[in-house]
């Protein structure tokens, strides 16, 4: 305990983060509830000293008239759903396999971690530079030349190609939910839905995995060797080990990956400005892909503060309910 | 089951590749532990004691040498096929387990016609906690038990598979001085209820000394001697051995031998009529020094401590290697503590003689 004459000290060095955590972080969270609470609220309304009044319209308005509410929250419960299982079990995978390797371990950490120090944004343009169709003219102007871009070359190269080609030919419909036409159209004009989601789902889970394996790997790397030695001794099958051993003892980290994928993926926007840029859609249909945090921005030039803020408030809503149902799972199933 | 240990050698790369230092953790070792006994590895930290168990548990493949439990040669089998109990310093106990599903755990990894049912193996598990004396504990975490009822869970699940070998490495060092005290009576009670061979690794002489059948003693690598506890003490073969056994450590003089006498200084303390003439180490344990007005050592009194029964002399000689001389005297025997010098004559049997350069005993008539 602090001597109470050297408190003030403490207060003292504490001021200039305290101060700024009142101006930036405490007082937009309180005056976002005001706001939200605020019945038609908006920033114009106070210059004609108009009063509000106090009520939860902000929230019925946000849920229920909403136009693409319901969609944005479809989205990202979707998003979230895919991929946080996704690129926890790929991230485990490789944070297992790179331990278990000798040679090459530093090398091959450093490979995998640059991800996490490249602009998101950038890291979407190529992966939409991946999935776009490209078109040019070459030569005479009448000569359009396409390229369906480099996905679409591996699916043509793995012979994937034929058997989609032949589905289209014979069975559309069951193919339908992907394509209608070949070479695929992914991002582009006439993509479905369940397409664009892939790419989605694939540019987030390549991105949330450098983070994921270097907290799996240092969790792998901190577990105690003699565990692995005497579950030798006895004659552990591999399986057996993973499970019963390596598995319970990085539970935490697995938790950790697992509570901080789901909340990062509730606030998911940057990915889909990425490869979509701000029309959050492919061409023929913008914001088909929009989001919770998506919504907001949307609606934030729009001057609909109040309402802004109640989404807002509900996006926390949501977060904080996922993370208490996360921590009562792992409260039963971690080993701390 | 008893092991036998071929030239058993462990040599580790160096770590530096370019020095080319390889480190011979193990050198040549061959000695059989016969069935059924309580064998320490003793001796200072480097010299091997541990990787020599985990060789026979398997964990460690040996450099060269040859490795029998019994008549089968275990060298090249794979740790989990030797049938190893192994119980670790810091013991290993799963975290996340309870104790109960620690003891259960080498049960459930049986396969094949070895395979249990639940029943058989909750009864064997309760008959492992039974014997180390912890079935109460079973549903504990081993977060909540005190470092000695650790040990005995990492003892039951060692012993529930009914190994043929028994191997602990260090299991007293992480326990207070009270709780080694018995935790060292209770292996050997255990040891003796199951009459599995055990080998256990140690750094501490009294508790090797005190509860084994035998010791080894070891060095840098190199065995030293192996017998029974109180031959090795009574017996060393080198000096090593000598100070390495007995507490408070044996005394270790400069001399000589001339003319079948051995002198400290100028005092002829023993006569050796079949010793030629030699610069030598003299080594007196500390209980053979007996205070006589007519014996042939004289020291300097430097202080008398009181232990009750005995009194222990610390005194100092001008051919001393060892810092002080130290001498356990019977408490009866009238010390005066105000004296300033002690004569003391030696008993035969308690002085050993050692050659200066190779530090090999020198036996004599006793």
């Amino acid at each position: 305990m602090v001597d109470s004459k050297q408190q003030w000290k403490a207060w003292l060095y504490l001021s200039p983060a305290i101060v700024l955590l009142l101006v930036f972080t405490v007082w937009p969270i309180i005056n976002t509830i005001i706001m939200a609470f605020t019945e038609g609220y908006t920033a114009l309304g106070n210059i004609g000293e108009q009063t509000f009044q106090f009520g939860i319209g902000n929230f019925t308005k946000v849920i229920f008239k909403f136009p693409d509410f319901k969609e944005c929250l479809i989205n990202t419960m979707i998003l979230c759903f895919a991929t946080v299982p996704i690129s926890t079990f790929l991230a485990l995978l490789i944070a297992v396999c790179l331990n278990s390797i000798k040679p090459l371990q530093r090398l091959l950490q450093t490979i995998f971690f640059l991800p996490y120090v490249t602009n998101s944004i950038a890291v979407g343009m190529v992966f939409a530079a991946m999935f776009n169709i490209v078109g040019t003219f070459l030569g005479s102007e009448s000569q359009l030349v396409t390229s369906p871009g480099i996905v679409n070359y591996f699916i043509e190269i793995s012979g994937l190609g034929n058997l989609i080609e032949w589905l289209l030919a014979n069975y559309p419909n069951t193919i339908s939910w992907l394509t209608t036409t070949y070479p695929i159209s992914w991002i582009n004009d006439g993509s479905t839905y369940m397409a664009n989601m892939l790419v989605i789902i694939v540019y987030i889970v390549w991105n949330a995995l450098p983070f994921k394996i270097l907290i799996l790997l240092g969790g792998l790397q901190s577990v105690n060797k003699q565990y692995y030695e005497a579950a030798k001794v006895d004659g552990t099958s591999r399986t057996r080990v993973f499970t019963n051993i390596t598995i319970p003892l990085l539970s935490p980290m697995l938790a950790y990956v697992i509570i901080t994928g789901f909340i990062g993926g509730f606030k998911e926007y940057s990915s889909i400005v990425g490869i979509f840029g701000e029309s959050m859609g492919p061409p023929h249909d913008p914001y088909r892909l929009n989001t919770m945090v998506g919504l907001i921005y949307k609606e934030l030039p729009l001057n609909q503060y109040g309402r802004v803020a109640a989404a807002a408030l509900v996006l926390f809503a949501i977060i904080f309910v996922i993370t208490m149902i996360n921590l009562w799972v792992s409260k039963k199933k971690v080993h701390y | 089951m008893k092991v036998v240990l071929q030239n058993l050698t462990k040599v580790f790369p160096s770590r530096n590749k370019k020095a080319n230092e390889e480190v011979i953790a193990v050198n040549d070792f061959t000695f059989e532990i016969p069935d059924g006994k309580l064998i320490g590895l003793l001796g200072p930290s480097g010299c091997g004691k541990s990787t020599t168990l985990y060789m026979i548990s398997g964990l460690q493949k040996p450099t060269g040498g040859k490795i029998f439990f019994g008549e089968d040669d275990v060298t090249e089998l794979a740790t989990e096929k030797r049938g190893v109990g192994l119980v670790f310093q810091n013991y290993a106990l799963y975290p996340h387990m309870t104790v109960k599903q620690n003891i259960l755990f080498p049960l459930q990894n049986l396969k094949g016609k070895d395979k249990m049912s639940k029943n058989e193996m909750l009864e064997r598990a309760h008959e492992a906690a039974k014997l180390v004396q912890i079935d109460e504990l079973m549903d504990r975490k081993p977060s909540e038990l005190s470092g000695g009822q650790q040990q005995r869970v990492a003892i039951a699940r060692a012993l529930v598979k009914m190994p043929r070998v028994l191997l602990l490495d260090e299991p007293l060092s992480n326990l207070d001085a009270r709780l080694r005290l018995q935790t060292r009576e209770e292996i050997r009670r255990i040891q003796r209820e199951t009459g599995i061979t055990t080998v256990f690794v140690t750094h501490d002489q009294e508790e090797a000394m005190s509860i084994s059948d035998m010791i080894v003693v070891m060095k840098l690598g190199v065995l030293q001697q192996i017998g029974a506890p109180q031959d090795v003490y009574d017996d060393p073969t080198n000096l090593f051995v000598a100070k390495f056994l007995g507490t408070p450590p044996i005394n270790v003089f400069e001399g000589k031998v001339q003319g079948g006498k051995v002198y400290i200084g100028d005092e002829a303390v023993l006569d050796v009529a079949d010793v030629e003439d030699r610069e030598v180490f003299i080594g007196i344990r500390p209980e053979g020094f007996v205070p006589d007005e007519n014996g042939a050592m004289c020291c300097k009194m430097r202080s008398v401590e009181v232990m009750g029964r005995d009194v222990s002399v610390v005194s100092e000689h001008d051919g001393m290697v060892s810092p002080v001389i130290r001498s356990i005297i019977n408490a009866d025997s009238g010390i005066d503590a105000t004296a300033t010098t002690i004569r003391y004559s030696i008993k035969r049997h308690k002085i050993f003689l050692f050659d200066k350069q190779t530090e090999e005993r020198i036996r004599f008539e006793v």
